[in-house]
């Protein structure tokens, strides 16, 4: 059976794509992807979505999300698409050995964490190196730990990690974070945490088989001088790369991996494909600019789908 | 908790999992974990499709501490296969089915 829509992803943007699209009886349909309700389900508190004055946790808001969706008929999958065929229309959508058709698409696969790409980091990922504070602040209590990064991500997992550790050492290779005021300040109040600016990790020291991380070598960014500090712990914060690798041959990109989308739509280059939230947004990256092009996505589906 | 899915303790690990005869799915979790609980329909989905042939259970870090330090589990979700008492393989984080199944296809 061929759909209307199919919804790639499941954070804010593409559950906010399935209320709509659901809404204008499209019947769309979410494949919600390896990390369903996307990345405000590794988050704690969230505080700057209007309409919870007291925050709410980022894995019961995206659940919010996803029942909205359903409460209007969005059939949502904790799938993962394999293949995506945009040559020809209807569009294909492989999921395992699944193949659906689609009249439109609405990518919303947003982004994941950026590593700092060294091979001792790959290496002694799930051995003291890690990506998600909320998983695995747990296991270092009492311990001496590193955040590297200087955006909201970093100070919100700074912050978060002194409930557990005895220490936080946040690593950043500038003179300033470019986070929010209000984030910095808790930080920079947190007795806890002492911040290393114009300060970069080189390598990391350690045996997966043997006890993991024990230490990395930092360099300074100003006199260029390096040296090795003992730690139990890593945690990095520093960006985010746009999930594109399932259309990056057929869909217009820019240099970083970003849809390109026509000014002030969510139109891309290829008529019927939609695209929403990180995946396009080069510059704000918020769960709410992310739930507005979610909608935006929609609307321009059901136009298009109306013309058609 | 899943009922698929056994529920591995510290009392029980040692006449469950390490001296298991057949391989054994253990998956590491907690309840402040979000990922965790997003791979918790794929644990019982495998439960499900190796009935009989493998067994799947989880352990609750919080619960298990020394279990979480014998095998120096630093993150979650952590799948540890386990065959013959030793470890066979790990996963870290979330992961699809498939990733999970491949691994299981070649030890049975």
């Amino acid at each position: 059976m061929k759909q209307k829509v199919i919804i790639i992803g499941s954070g804010p943007a593409g559950l906010t794509a399935a209320i709509y699209a659901a809404r204008a009886n499209l019947e769309p349909l979410v494949f919600e992807g390896i990390q369903p309700g996307g990345q405000l389900t590794i988050t704690t508190d969230v505080e700057n979505y209007p309409g919870f004055p007291d925050g709410i946790l980022g894995p019961e808001l995206m659940d919010n999300f996803r029942k909205q969706a359903q409460r209007f008929g969005a059939e949502t999958h904790f799938k993962n698409v394999d293949k995506l065929d945009l040559k020809n229309k209807p569009f294909v959508v492989h999921v395992g050995d699944e193949r659906y058709e689609s009249d439109t698409i609405i990518i919303a696969t947003g982004a994941s964490a950026k590593l700092l790409g060294l091979d001792s980091e790959s290496k002694l990922m799930g051995y003291g190196v890690s990506a998600c504070a909320t998983c695995d602040g747990f296991f270092f209590k009492d311990k001496e730990i590193l955040v590297v990064g200087g955006g909201d991500s970093a100070m919100e997992e700074a912050n978060y990690l002194t409930r557990f550790a005895s220490k936080v050492t946040l690593v950043h290779r500038r003179d300033s974070f470019r986070a929010s005021k209000i984030m910095q300040n808790r930080v920079l109040k947190n007795p806890k945490i002492e911040v290393m600016w114009n300060s970069v990790i080189l390598d990391m020291y350690g045996e997966p088989d043997r006890g993991g991380l024990t230490g990395v070598k930092i360099q300074n960014t100003l006199n260029k001088e390096s040296f090795k500090m003992d730690c139990d712990g890593v945690f990095i914060a520093v960006g985010h790369n746009p999930n594109s690798d399932l259309f990056s041959n057929q869909l217009d990109l820019n240099e970083k991996g970003y849809i390109l989308t026509k000014e002030d739509t969510s139109h891309t280059s290829i008529e019927g494909v939609f695209a929403a939230g990180d995946i396009h947004d080069v510059k704000y990256k918020q769960a709410v600019t992310a739930a507005g092009s979610g909608c935006k996505a929609a609307l321009d589906a059901e136009h298009y789908l109306e013309n058609l | 908790m899943s009922t698929l899915a056994i529920e591995f303790t510290e009392a029980n690990f040692n006449s469950e999992v390490e001296s298991s005869e057949v391989p054994v799915v253990v998956d590491f979790w907690a309840e402040w974990c979000g990922p965790c609980k997003l791979l918790s329909p794929t644990i019982d989905a495998i439960a499900e499709k190796y009935k009989g042939k493998v067994k799947v259970g989880k352990v609750n870090v919080e619960q298990n501490p020394s279990i979480v330090q014998k095998y120096g589990v630093r993150n979650i979700p952590n799948i540890l296969v386990f065959n013959n008492g030793n470890i066979e393989n790990q996963i870290i984080g979330n992961v699809p089915e498939s990733d999970i199944s491949s691994i299981l296809d070649k030890l049975i």
